[in-house]
């Protein structure tokens, strides 16, 4: 967890076998992460090839990856994945910065009024378990434009993780620090700034990651309709012109950005946890 | 740093967590001059930490006073702080930001801060560790630091419930001596729970013995030794043998709650720094 620092504490002896064992691990965890990408390009070249040799599914053969990445310079030059992009991730962000403004002080009540934590169970339960795609209806009547209704639809969906996430950090907070920080006479907003945030940033940071994930799920259906931009919207658009190659590529960028941010959130929740790994 | 102690004073203290529970103590009054060093000792359970939390003004007590120069405790304040059990260290920030943050949290400019925090490391002797993160020190650094973390609000009495009793025999005998001298050099009060018989003579100018259910002050032992004080020093011996006997008689006469206590194991045959 902490590789960062180990280099400065190993001792000058050690230090030579020490750095060769951890530039192997890297060596073979970079083979890895190409060889599995690797096999599943070639499964999905064995299915085309499979659909392309049976004459009832020839034409379905641009689903291929040959032909999908000969679309990607296409669909790049005429700007179709960058508005896509842009488009999803501004409803996408806006989407999960009202779940997180939301999500975080309720996940704070939850975590220290037990009153709160009490009453709010039963319909937070409730709630929770609503897909947040069966709100869509309701929110395209509720919203002017088919574009809040989206991020209404991301905010619902994220919110459950990140309130829930804090409120587990916040739980395993030691009280103790609470009491130090009282008697070395923090007010509750430095309680709340100094301890009570660095506490739990791996938790919130944790949820946002679970958040994101559900978010980027509910994202692409939620723009199968109504919008006229973003990722959903453009399979869908390759779907009724035909355009099969069109369609995977724009579902492998679909992947590739949800990976991305993942790996972000992932990177983000390493910098700020300051949990020591079991050793 | 300059510091300088200040004027105890507890008239007729009386407390009990809930309306309908027990009394925990009763009529506790006590008072000490500036940088007198006083060390409570008593059973299990007979109310020394909530006598420290209410110094501390961590707690409320059920009536009765406690001032200060004066001052009448309220609630926490830089003048008066506590020293826990276990260094309850924030484990997100360096030893430095730990040490310095009571001084954030009264918004001292950075700089100031910086000096401050020099300062009380050096008085516990953790200027190298300036940088370390907490995790990495051992149980005895760490609890410097917390001591340190005290030290750089200049308290005018620093609080201390069984602060070294997690640490090993050597680490508590150095830390028991540091604190001592740091006080004294210093001229703050020192207000200490201990189980450790030994470690109330070697760091008390009284002792305080507590007894009883509701608790009382049953003795109040003047330790006139002079430092440092060494174990091995027969004076030192000699008062020990001395506290250790009030200690007995308060847990045994019928006032002094053995009543309270039967059934259960003495503090003095657990504890192991105590042999008759
Ligand atoms: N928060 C609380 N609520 C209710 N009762 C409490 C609370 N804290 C302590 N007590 C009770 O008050 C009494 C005194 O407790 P206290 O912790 O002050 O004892 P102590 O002398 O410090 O004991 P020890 O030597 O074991 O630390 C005990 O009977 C304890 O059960
Ligand atoms: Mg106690």
């Amino acid at each position: 967890m902490n590789n960062a620092a180990a280099p400065t504490v190993v001792p000058v002896a050690s230090k030579a076998p020490e750095s060769s064992r951890v530039l192997k691990s890297l060596g073979r965890r970079t083979f890895n992460w190409f060889a599995g990408l690797g096999i599943l390009f070639s499964l999905w070249w064995f299915g085309a090839y499979l659909i392309r040799a049976n004459p009832a599914t020839r034409h379905f053969a641009d689903f291929g990856p040959i032909p999908t990445f000969q679309a990607f310079p296409e669909l790049w030059s005429d700007g179709t994945i960058q508005n896509a992009i842009t488009a999803s991730g501004y409803r996408l962000g806006l989407g999960l910065l009202i779940a997180i403004a939301i999500g975080v002080p309720i996940g704070i009540l939850l975590g220290r009024s037990r009153t709160f934590r009490e009453l709010s169970n039963s319909p937070f339960q409730l709630l929770r378990m609503i897909s947040p795609l069966s709100w869509e209806p309701i929110a395209v009547i509720v919203f002017v434009t088919w574009n809040q209704a989206i991020v209404f639809l991301i905010a619902v969906a994220a919110v459950w993780p990140v309130a829930f996430s804090t409120a587990a950090g916040l739980a395993k907070v030691d009280p103790a620090w609470f009491k130090v920080s009282r008697n070395l006479g923090a007010k509750p907003w430095h309680t709340l700034k100094q301890i009570i945030f660095p506490a739990i940033a791996f938790d919130i940071l944790t949820g946002i990651r679970l958040a994101l994930g559900v978010a980027w799920i509910v994202l692409v259906p939620a723009e199968f309709l109504g919008v006229t931009s973003g990722l959903g919207y453009s399979i869908e658009d390759a779907r009724e012109t035909l355009s099969y190659n069109h369609l995977t590529a724009m579902v492998l960028v679909i992947g590739i950005i949800g990976y991305m941010l993942d790996s972000a959130c992932a990177l983000a929740i390493k910098r700020y946890s300051w949990h020591r790994a079991s050793n | 740093m300059a510091v300088r102690g200040v004027h105890i004073k507890i008239e007729n203290l009386n407390h009990r967590y809930s309306a309908k529970g027990p009394v925990t103590f009763d009529r506790v009054n006590v008072e000490a001059g500036p940088g007198e060093a006083l060390v409570v000792i008593g059973r299990s359970g007979c109310g020394k930490s909530t006598l420290l939390h209410i110094l501390a003004g961590l707690l409320n007590p059920t009536s009765g006073t406690v001032h200060l120069d004066g001052t009448r405790v309220k609630g926490p304040s830089p003048r008066w702080v506590m020293m826990f059990q276990a260094p309850h260290l924030f484990p997100w920030m360096k030893v430095s930001q730990n040490v310095g943050i009571g001084l954030r949290f009264a918004r001292w400019p950075e700089k100031k801060i910086r000096e401050r925090v020099a300062e009380a490391l050096s008085l516990v002797e953790l200027e190298e560790h300036a940088n370390d993160n907490v995790q990495d020190l051992s149980g005895g650094q760490q609890q410097r630091v917390a001591l340190a973390r005290s030290l750089v609000m200049e308290p005018e009495l620093l609080l201390l419930d069984e602060p070294f009793s997690a640490l090993d025999a050597f680490t508590r005998a150095s830390l028991q001596k540091d604190v001592r001298s740091i006080a004294k050099r210093l001229g703050f009060n020192l207000m200490m729970v201990t189980h450790d018989i030994d470690e109330a003579v070697l760091m008390a100018d009284r002792a305080l013995v507590m007894a009883g259910a509701p608790g009382k002050i049953v003795h109040d032992l003047k330790i006139d030794l002079k430092d440092p004080r060494e174990r091995e020093d027969p004076e030192v011996q000699a008062t020990r043998s001395r506290l250790m006997q009030i200690f007995h008689e308060a847990a045994n006469s019928p006032s002094g709650g053995a009543e309270r206590v039967v059934g259960h194991e003495s503090v003095l045959e657990t504890n192991p720094a105590v042999n008759l």
